[in-house]
């Protein structure tokens, strides 16, 4: 199934419109770590690669995508809204008493969300143990993984990268949403975990290095990893942390802007920014 | 020293060690179990899953020596409709993988068994690095899981059998050595959250759990023949505690002592004193490891050194029917 690119592009600038919205109106969250990996999320619920029904979200064929860099988690409320699981404007509950929207996903309160994730590091292995569920259960079904960047720094991503080079979990794709940026400052300078790639084959994974802020490309990088056979499929996905809104980041001279939402004097800005489409 | 073998002296006949008793359950309720998958840390020969491995090689996975990665693979395949088993010392399991039991299997309530072996300073020679003494009480600090520490060779079958038809996470801890029978298969009753009265009495109560249910039956004997009436109480699941049964042992017997394999903090006596104190405060006295690490020494020389004796657990009887009588 291939869907028009502009329509991909239509939808990653409503997610990050929302995304901006509901970190406001909660007063916390992490909206730039959420807006790097827009044009990943889009393309796996919207691109044709995520068999997930929100009309049945637990079918047990259904695909797996597992949000192991929780604290993104707008990003995929976002996506969960617009695929119709839960009204729209439940988006605006984010973070508060009684949502379902907690600030990392929980997934005993939401159905669509795969793992409780939130400490960082532990997303990989609930993808191995789905990856080797459903070859066990020969039901086809595919596992989707991102992670952050700064959370290479876990040794238990090593392991877990380790155990499914070992059974060769094709059916199992990590997507590395590699925006640079951690809680205080440069991943690059914090703990540099380059060649990443490099890593990942070297415990028998199959690689990609991509722009992940360019929808054409996250489409091919997937379509690769769908047809690879035998190992399983890294994609280090090149993001730039809060894309959509850089330039009022530079403005406000952060390019972190980590764990912050926009205060409410800069929202329509920053939406302005993302409906013009500049990076 | 995976197939090495130890034994635990005792008066009683001598059954097999409860990790034994729990590969075997395993072994064979694998075939009525179909989603019964195990992952292992490399430690199969030990824990005794490797029986289920052979068994059925296709739903056996050794992700090597990697306890994060091993609960978090079981929490995936749990997540997926598996009933997934992870199994290691058990110090390393609840230690090493502490944070990926609570967020991967306990926060998701998911259907993973976590099964620590080598409990415990009973597995002897190895010493402190092996020996989960703390295993219970970190266990038991995880929301919503079920914590049992079964006595003997039938009721770690009995609890193995519990614990798989169970749905949601539990902890289940077995011991490494050989240890005297406190049942047999054709007697035993076991119902998780349901304490045993293996005998009753009307002076105190000695609640024990492990491998101290045989040390205090045998303390109850001795002091039979001092005239002191004692109830036996085997509390193999910590959590949820059968409240009942402290209810009934603190309105009936006026006194407790609580013994156990475990350190002073958050095992068994912790439990049993922060229930008893809120149902009705009663004298209690403890036998357990106290504050410190194990070490190196036979598993007999072990349980003497460090006090887990029915001779303890019978100086304790008498100190706690002194305060109850005081």
């Amino acid at each position: 199934m291939s869907v028009p690119i502009d329509q991909l592009h239509a939808i990653a600038k409503e997610l990050r419109k929302d995304i901006l919205r509901m970190t406001t109106e909660a007063g916390s969250g992490h909206p730039s770590s959420s807006m790097s990996a827009v044009e990943v999320v889009t393309a796996l619920y919207f691109g044709g690669f995520l068999n997930f029904d929100a009309k049945n979200p637990k079918d047990p064929n259904r695909d797996r995508f597992i949000l192991s860099k929780g604290h993104a988690a707008p990003v995929l409320y976002a996506a969960l809204a617009h695929k119709g699981l839960f009204p729209h404007e439940e988006l605006m509950t984010l973070r508060k008493l009684g949502s379902r929207l907690e600030g990392h996903p929980n997934m005993l309160r939401l159905g669509g969300i795969e793992a409780s994730t939130g400490s960082l590091g532990q997303g990989l292995s609930m993808g191995v143990g789905y990856a080797l569920a459903a070859r066990l259960s020969q039901n086809g079904s595919q596992t989707y993984v991102m992670t952050g960047d700064g959370e290479l720094g876990q040794g238990q991503i090593w392991e877990a990268a380790a155990s499914a080079g070992k059974y060769g979990l094709d059916n199992l794709t990590c997507i590395v949403d590699r925006n640079g940026f951690q809680q205080t400052g440069s991943a690059f300078d914090v703990l540099n975990m380059d060649p990443i790639d490099g890593k990942f084959a070297a415990f028998g994974w199959s690689t990609q290095v991509i722009n992940g802020n360019d929808q054409q490309e996250v489409i091919d990088a997937l379509n690769r990893a769908r047809s690879n056979k035998g190992r399983p499929n890294c994609i280090v996905s090149l993001t730039k942390k809060g894309f959509g809104m850089l330039n009022l980041m530079t403005k406000l001279n952060d390019q972190n802007f980590h764990g912050k939402p926009m205060p409410a004097k800069y929202l329509e800005e920053a939406i302005a920014e993302v409906e013009a489409g500049l990076a | 020293m995976a197939g090495a073998s130890s034994s635990v002296k005792s008066s009683r006949p001598l059954g097999k060690a409860t990790r034994d008793a729990f590969g075997r359950a395993l072994e064979s309720l694998g075939e009525s179990f179909g989603s019964l998958v195990v992952v292992d840390a490399d430690v199969g020969n030990s824990t005794r899953t490797e029986w289920f491995g052979h068994k059925y090689p296709d739903r056996f996975f050794n992700v090597g020596i990697a306890e994060s990665n091993q609960v978090g693979v079981a929490a995936g395949l749990a997540a997926a409709g598996y009933t997934a088993l992870v199994s290691s010392f058990a110090a390393f399991i609840t230690c090493n993988a502490y944070d990926q039991l609570r967020m991967s299997v306990a926060y998701p309530k998911l259907n993973v068994k976590v099964v620590g072996s080598h409990a415990g300073i009973s597995i002897g020679e190895d010493g402190a690095s092996q020996m989960g003494i703390e295993d219970v009480s970190l266990a038991c600090s995880l929301p919503g899981f079920v914590v049992v520490v079964p006595a003997d060779e039938a009721s770690a079958k009995a609890a193995t059998a519990a614990m798989l038809a169970h749905q949601g996470p539990v902890y289940l801890r077995v011991g490494r050595p050989d240890v005297p029978k406190v049942y047999s298969d054709e007697t035993i009753h076991f119902e998780l959250g349901k304490a045993n009265t293996l005998q009753q009495g009307t002076d105190l109560t000695i609640i024990a759990n492990g491998l101290m249910v045989g040390p205090a039956l045998d303390a109850a004997e001795a002091l039979a023949a001092e005239g002191i009436s004692v109830r036996v109480l085997d509390m193999h699941t910590v959590k949820p505690i059968d409240r009942d049964a402290l209810k009934a042992a603190a309105e009936e017997t006026g006194a407790i002592v609580v013994a156990e394999e475990h350190l002073a903090h958050g095992g068994l006596g912790s439990v049993v004193a922060m229930n008893v104190a809120e149902i009705k405060p009663v004298p209690i006295r403890y036998v357990n490891l106290g504050d410190q690490f194990g070490e190196s020494g036979t598993p007999e020389a072990l349980i003497e050194a460090f006090g887990l004796t029915s001779t303890n657990v019978a100086a304790a009887a008498r100190s706690v029917l002194a305060a109850k009588r005081a």
